[in-house]
């Protein structure tokens, strides 16, 4: 019962936040917006038994994208004038809207034929889930059998992963990355020239 | 008792969400956003006693700690302008106008 109210507080909660992102043009407030919506996903995917889910949501939704949302809005911001302000839309989007709807629709009628919410019946209970629920903490000893499966059975695709990611990184890095030279600094060229 | 804590939970995350909606400053958002992290938390703590799995408790401490970074670097944000508090850096290097 109670966790039915909170679902739908929760839900009500989030279609608020994110009616307010969209009608909002102040950019600051709608990445802090944006980290309430997470957080308010997180919630809802601890009460539907998701704590892993969960978990990730909370650090990049939560986390790390806010820090580098603001960090985004802190490096593209003009000096001397309001950097958080967007200007005021003059149309009306009809096309966009209509794509959202029919999008929206099609979303809907799929979810008719997703069985119940836990059901026993479902496609991804009845193939291969039973075993890793069944062998998994006997087999690894992790209580959790996602992370069982994530950390364990599948380890090394799991660091192959984790190995792109770092790659990518590092690319990253090496590209736009690192101390940057001093602009301010004149070469010795320059210095001649002010000096004669 | 749990369930009465999470009613008040929820309403007072009503309250916080209404005051990042409306607040009229910039700080107002903040601490709004703060508290409902923290009111996140909370209710992830209440849910894991009312549902009798404490491992959930776990998450509440992450949510915990998540939410003090991106309030510090919100604020470090406000009060600096940029995330880059050394001295080579502030010199205008990143408007584009070297001079």
């Amino acid at each position: 019962m109670i966790d039915v109210v909170i679902n739908i507080t929760l839900l009500a909660f989030l279609a608020i936040t994110s009616i307010a992102i969209v009608r909002m043009t102040n950019l600051f407030a709608i990445v802090m917006l944006f980290g309430i919506f997470s957080l308010l996903s997180a919630g809802l995917f601890v009460v539907m038994d998701a704590p892993d889910v969960a978990f990730t949501e909370a650090a990049v939704g939560a986390g790390i994208s806010t820090v580098l949302m603001l960090a985004t809005l802190a490096l593209v911001k003009r000096p001397k004038e309001p950097y958080y302000d967007e200007a005021p839309r003059t149309h009306r989007a009809w096309l966009p809207l209509i794509v959202v709807a029919v999008t929206g629709t099609a979303l809907v009628y799929g979810t008719w034929d997703i069985p119940g919410f836990g059901s026993p019946d479902a496609p991804s209970q009845t193939h291969v889930a039973r075993y890793y629920l069944e062998h998994s903490m006997p087999d690894t000893g992790v209580p959790n059998t996602v992370t069982a499966v994530l950390a364990s059975y599948r380890g090394f695709d799991t660091l192959g992963e984790v190995t792109v990611i770092f790659t990518a990184a590092v690319a990253v890095m090496l590209l736009i990355g690192g101390r940057r030279p001093k602009p301010t600094l004149k070469t010795k060229d320059e210095e001649a020239q002010d000096e004669a | 008792m749990y369930i009465a804590a999470s009613l008040a939970i929820l309403v007072t995350m009503g309250l916080a969400l209404a005051r990042a909606l409306s607040g009229p400053t910039t700080y107002d958002r903040i601490a709004a956003v703060n508290m409902f992290g923290t009111k996140t938390v909370l209710l992830i703590a209440v849910l894991a006693f009312l549902s009798g799995r404490t491992d959930v408790l776990d998450i509440a401490l992450v949510y915990a700690l998540i939410n003090f970074i991106g309030v510090v670097a919100a604020l470090k944000l406000v009060a600096q302008g940029n995330f880059h508090a050394s001295d080579d850096l502030e010199s205008g290097a990143e408007q584009g106008e070297p001079k």
